[in-house]
């Protein structure tokens, strides 16, 4: 390691602060919910090949790969030769971007002196792109909303009227849409300045060098554990709600040296309806949960991704053809990690959780005045909720925590402020957590009414109702979701149903698996889960087998 | 007898408990170790000292002004109340689900904090308020009794009340508490609507939650600090530095101790604040570095930044998000790992890191020589030259460059092929690019520009890197103030008393109710004043008046300062500039056809600063003595420079040496990079610029 390495290093170091600062100026700026409270945005800086060289850790890691090939197809489609000084690229193709029509991804290119040097991008989830909304109803992609293909929203620092207005001409909240374009520019500028800064300080003219060096030190840091997993195959499958039929989902690892392939040829066809899953979508959520347990500390880059082989035969619903529906594309990714960790359990035992909730509870609300002429008005609120992880291997699982996603929720003060509705529960849901040796992580209890003279309309998009969280090495299943009125009337798992006045609308989240035999559960913890109610006196004998109670 | 103006200053910290004490003659200050088994056995001590070092009697001391890390560390260590929690049903785990979310994405076995109270001793009672205000569902009093017996039954030290919705109606808390009250008449009793009264019920319940917890601790130290003063002859009234960078008494800090939380750190900020105001600098960025961690703060116009919520008691290397959200005025800062202990290492892709572990004051860096063999920052800036390890700590501490030597071969140049030296500086060029990316992002959050900024640098390991640091950040001039070693003791000395009363009260300016906010505003005014009032002394206040303001639907607020006068309807107008202007200085752009929302108000009424005595900077060129020759690693120059060693004693106001220098004192060592100059100046303090500036 010489001098030069030094420098190389401390200037990776200032990328992803960079990179971070990138995310930090969007999230502050955005109007999208999903994007201020709940981190769904994403931000990098790429060479001139269009390599991604850093990304900010935000809450989305369906975003780290997609954007990663993203600037590939910019580079592809407006061709390196025809970039100049001042433009801005954007596009929201669900096949060419991160997966749905609301997430829009901009492109900048980077100059200095005059030479083009790289590119910056960003990603968020836009309040509203047209067609139905967001929801899982649609028939075919084009019902989803308004798609913009790569196309240049600058040239030359030129804004495009053209595109402007047809965008707004297109969604339902035009200021907020275009506003958080305006964010996602400034995102890309703000990266861009502290860039040049670096560049000054470390007087070097271009990217290649360092970049070479990040992507190289990633690879080969990413390879190095690759490679002490025993050669082999190993396979896993997993049965998953979906929407119109269940779905079943299989992989196989292929581990051979230091390459890893996750091939998921077998899983289900395509959906009519919007649980879809373009390929951008499941190779990021494949690659980021072998990651999380093979590679962790490496930094996101080209380098650190690539050696995640992950393959689906087109046609299948984890790697849908156009024009599928494929808005809520999230339900299904969300839970490819349980099946791709289930597979490399068998070549790295003791290693990986048993499953989980995995899909994010996110609930669309629509909320409108019984009498219209009353002058009240209505609102649209969306808030994210979160059931129980799967047990560790020596520790429980998560209690009302996202994972794979890493979202927060929001507060029900805030959101009751928002909207006319009451939140009247939102508490662990006691005895959801799958037994085990370790618990699985509970889900949660989530109640919610239209205040007096109103009714709500809500999208529904959550799984594991028929398919609960499996344990692992002898760990039980954590408890199936339900969702109903608190009268008992069952309510479907995904569409958009309706909450009259009056009526409350109950969702009981899903828990996780449990981790290893319950009955080597030390009795004092079980004792413990009792006390504070996370288990009740029957899961307490009959599933771990105490009966002094 | 008492005399006013001989005050003493006491900051208790995890190592040292500093003394300050001001007085006609000047100032005398003294460190002692902090005495964990009796925390004001050590006060004592050291105010004996001090007091006995100005040649002044206890009985002479006017004034009491003290600050402690204690109740965070009670936080930390878990030691405090058996607590009960009473919230409203269907909320009872609010404070164990929190935001739903991973701090650290990568870590599949991950912990998340436990709540201070466990769920079997969290208690509910079926009511409800609705979001502005109104009764949902009315509380039983049938139920209540029952939970006041449940919680008799439970001998609980302490009782935390945190119902939904409660900062906007506080009628069920106030019930609770008579009930609780009448069956228990000596009960350590917080409400959520009392201690923090703001809109988010995570961070409103954590809050009074952290107050009952250690309530009964603190009021018991601190009713035994003030007897036994009393004791040794001290009649002078006590007052607490609180976590927002003001006084408040003895009494009000026993109630509401979770606003003394970040007291030293205020201190340190208050401290700055006063170097701010007397070299009439608006923009300073304050850089306070210690052993384990680093302290930034924005100041401008002479005021520290303050916010309303922030996060203690980090468990996963003080990553935001894992600690305990608290929301009372707080003087904003932001922490990291980094200090002279901070511990290096290589990691999985065979890069230097460093911190956040800290090998502390025991063992030490391994040149201390004092068992540690892990490098350190301060091993690094031995070997780097910036240290003079005959005269580290005044010569108290003995350093050995072989030790350090060792450890960072043993322990860096092993898996990175770099020589020692280089490794060094690594190390220290790792450390100094965290700290410097940390000052970036908390500017860019605040949108301000960094450049404009001075630094005041303080703390000991702070004069080694802050020069450095302004290099990375591109600012141009750096201030070393004198006594900086204990300065948030001294802090403490020019601190205002203050009290910020806040209260969540939701307003669309398109349906402003200006009577309604009127009316709220003169409660929180009402409030403030007389905890102010209480002060001894003859004093003017200022009444200074925040509303946190964002467009409606959006989830993050921005503080809007405005003049505190009462609303006219007419004042929307006023109000919406108002907010515009702020929404344009910190994102750079306005979002039209938007309404605008207010969600908390907050008063502050503090007395008044005396205006400070103005140190105009002064430049003259004078011969110096060169003390030695020295040679130390310029960063910048990626070079070893032979630098003049200078005393700082020997450095008249006017006296100007261009660097490469170092100035060493007993505490600690300033580098002057190649880059900058040093000048005294007529208070003490150093004042370094960049060449360029200077010309």
């Amino acid at each position: 390691m010489s001098a030069e390495t030094i420098d190389y290093q401390i200037m990776w170091s200032r990328l992803i602060a960079v990179v971070e600062e990138q995310a930090t100026t969007l999230i502050r700026t955005a109007f999208s919910t999903s994007v201020r409270e709940a981190g769904d945005l994403s931000a990098g800086l790429f060479d001139l090949r269009g390599r991604m060289m850093a990304q900010a850790v935000t809450g989305t890691p369906g975003h780290v790969n997609a954007m990663a090939e993203s600037v590939l197809h910019f580079v592809e489609e407006i061709g390196r030769e025809n970039v100049r000084e001042g433009d801005v690229y954007l596009t929201n193709d669900p096949w060419l971007g991160t997966g749905h029509l609301h997430d829009v991804t901009m492109v900048t290119p980077s100059f200095r002196h005059g030479r083009h040097i790289g590119f910056f991008a960003c990603t968020a989830h836009v309040v509203d792109i047209g067609g139905r909304g967001f929801g899982p109803d649609a028939n075919d992609v084009f019902e989803e909303g308004l798609n913009i293909p790569i196309t240049r929203f600058r040239d030359a620092g030129t804004i495009s009227n053209i595109v402007v207005k047809f965008i707004r001409a297109n969604v339902r909240a035009p200021d907020a849409v275009i506003g958080d374009l305006h964010s996602l520019e400034a995102c890309n500028a703000a990266g861009d300045r502290r860039l040049q800064e670096m560049m000054n300080e470390f007087r070097i003219a271009d990217l290649e060098g360092l970049s070479d060096f990040i992507i190289d030190t990633s690879r080969k840091a990413t390879r190095e554990p690759i490679a002490e997993l025993p050669d082999g195959s190993y396979d896993n499958d997993m049965h998953v709600d979906g929407y119109d039929a269940p779905v079943h989902m299989k992989v196989r690892l292929h581990v051979e040296g230091d390459r890893l392939v996750a091939d998921f040829a077998g899983t289900s066809g395509m959906s009519g309806l919007g649980v879809n899953v373009p390929m951008v979508y499941t190779r990021a959520y494949a690659c980021y949960g072998l990651k999380c347990a093979i590679a962790p500390e490496v930094p996101n880059n080209t380098g650190s991704l690539e050696p995640f082989e992950i393959t689906a035969p087109e046609g299948c619903i984890l790697n849908a053809r156009r024009p599928a529906p494929v808005s809520v594309r999230h339900v299904l990714g969300h839970l490819v990690p349980d099946v791709a960790l289930g597979a490399l359990h068998k070549c790295l035992p003791n290693a990986v959780p048993a499953e989980g909730a995995s899909a994010l509870w996110n609930i669309q609300i629509s909320a409108r005045p019984l009498d219209q002429d009353s002058g009240r008005s209505g609102a649209e609120m969306l808030l994210f909720n979160s059931g129980g992880t799967g047990a560790r291997p020596s520790l429980d699982g998560l209690s009302a925590t996202a994972f794979p996603s890493g979202v927060k929720t929001m507060s029900i003060e805030a959101t009751e402020h928002t909207g006319p509705i009451v939140v009247w529960r939102k508490d662990l849901r006691e005895g959801s957590g799958g037994a085990g040796a370790h618990r699985g992580g509970l889900g949660q209890t989530i109640e919610i009414e239209p205040r007096e003279g109103y009714e709500f309309y809500f999208n529904a998009m959550f799984d594991r109702i028929e398919n609960p969280a499996r344990g692992r090495s002898g760990g039980r299943a954590g408890a199936a979701g339900n969702v109903a009125l608190a009268d008992g009337t069952k309510l479907r798992g995904k569409g958009r149903q309706k909450v009259p006045e009056g009526a409350r609308l109950v969702l009981s989240l899903p828990g996780g698996g449990g981790y290893g035999n319950p009955a080597e559960r030390p009795k004092e913890k079980v004792r413990a889960d009792l006390t504070a109610g996370y288990i009740s006196p029957e899961q307490a004998k009959a599933d771990y087998g105490l009966d002094d109670l | 007898m008492a005399n006013p103006e001989i005050r003493v200053g006491v900051d208790i910290g995890g190592t040292f408990t500093d003394v300050a004490l001001e007085h006609p003659g000047g100032m005398a200050t003294c460190k002692v170790l902090t005495n964990y088994a009796q925390p004001e056995q050590a006060i004592l001590d050291g105010i004996e000292t001090a007091v006995g070092n100005a040649g002044l009697a206890m009985a002479d001391i006017g004034q009491v002004i003290h600050g402690t890390t204690l109740v965070t560390n009670a936080l930390i260590e878990r030691r405090g109340a058996k607590l009960a929690f009473i919230t409203t049903e269907g909320f009872r785990d609010v404070v164990e689900m929190r935001s739903e979310n991973r701090f650290e994405q990568y870590d599949l076995n991950l912990e998340l904090p436990k709540p201070l109270v466990a769920r079997e001793h969290r208690y509910t009672l079926n009511e409800r308020m609705a979001a502005e205000g109104s009764v949902l569902k009315p509380l039983d009093p049938t139920e209540l009794e029952a939970l006041v017996e449940a919680v008799v039954a439970g001998g609980y030290d302490a009782v935390a009340v945190g119902l939904i919705h409660a900062y906007a109606n506080p009628a069920h808390e106030r019930m609770v508490e008579q009930a609780l009250r009448r069956a228990m008449p000596d009960l350590s009793i917080s409400l959520s609507s009392v201690i923090s009264p703001q809109m988010r019920e995570f961070e409103r319940f954590n809050t009074v939650i952290a107050n009952a917890y250690v309530q009964p601790m603190v009021a018991a130290y601190l009713g035994r600090l003030v007897a036994r003063l009393r004791e040794h002859g001290v009649t002078a009234p006590v007052f607490m530095m609180h976590s927002g960078g003001g006084l408040i008494s003895v009494e009000t800090a026993a109630e509401q101790p979770v606003r003394l939380l970040e007291s030293g750190p205020a201190g340190g900020a208050i401290f700055a604040a006063d170097f701010a105001r007397a070299h009439r600098l608006a923009k300073v960025l304050s850089f306070d570095m210690g052993g384990t961690t680093a302290k930034i703060c924005l100041i401008e116009e002479g005021t520290p930044k303050t916010a309303n919520t922030f996060e203690v008691a980090r468990t996963y290397r003080f990553k935001k998000g894992s600690g305990m959200p608290v929301s009372t005025p707080v003087v904003e800062m932001v922490e990291i790992g980094a200090g002279g202990g901070s511990i290096a290492h290589v990691d999985s892709m065979g890069q230097v890191r460093v911190g956040p572990r800290s090998a502390a004051s025991e063992p030490g860096p391994a040149c201390y020589q004092r068992g540690g063999d892990k490098p350190t920052v301060t091993d690094a800036n031995l070997t780097l030259g910036r240290l003079d390890p005959e005269n580290f700590a005044g010569g108290a501490i003995p350093l050995s460059g072989a030790l350090a030597w060792d450890a960072l071969q043993a322990h860096l140049s092993q898996e990175t092929g770099l020589e020692p030296d280089a490794a060094a500086f690594a190390v220290t060029e790792m450390v100094d690019e965290n700290m410097a990316n940390a000052a970036r992002v908390h500017t860019v959050e605040n949108g301000r520009d960094i450049e404009a900024f001075t630094m005041i640098a303080f703390g000991g390991g702070a004069p080694l890197h802050a020069c450095r640091l302004c290099e990375k950040l591109g600012i141009a001039s750096l201030i070393i103030p004198p006594a900086a070693g204990v300065g948030s003791a001294v802090g403490f000395l020019k601190a205002p008393f203050s009290y910020e009363a806040t209260k969540g009260f939701f307003q669309r300016l398109d349906a402003f109710d200006a009577e309604a906010v009127n009316h709220a505003l003169a409660a929180l005014e009402r409030e403030a004043l007389s905890f102010v009032t209480a002060a001894p002394g003859s004093f003017t206040t200022e009444t200074k008046m925040t509303a946190m303001m964002r467009y409606a639907g959006q989830g993050w607020e921005i503080p809007v300062v405005l003049p505190y006068r009462p609303f006219t309807p007419g004042d929307t107008a006023q109000l919406h500039a108002a907010f515009e202007e702020s929404y344009r200085t910190l994102f750079g752009q306005l979002i039209d056809g938007l309404e605008i929302e207010v969600t908390n108000w907050s008063v502050t009424v503090a007395s008044k600063l005396p205006e400070e005595p103005e140190v105009s900077p002064i430049f003259e060129s004078q011969d110096l003595p060169a003390n030695g020759a020295r040679s130390f690693f310029d960063a910048a120059l990626r070079r070893t420079v032979e630098a003049a060693e200078i005393e700082r004693n020997k450095l008249a106001p006017g006296m100007t040496v261009a660097g490469p220098a170092v100035v060493v004192e007993d505490e600690t060592s300033t580098i002057v990079t190649s880059g900058y100059s040093v000048t005294g100046q007529n208070d003490g303090s150093l004042l370094l610029r960049r060449k360029e500036a200077v010309q």
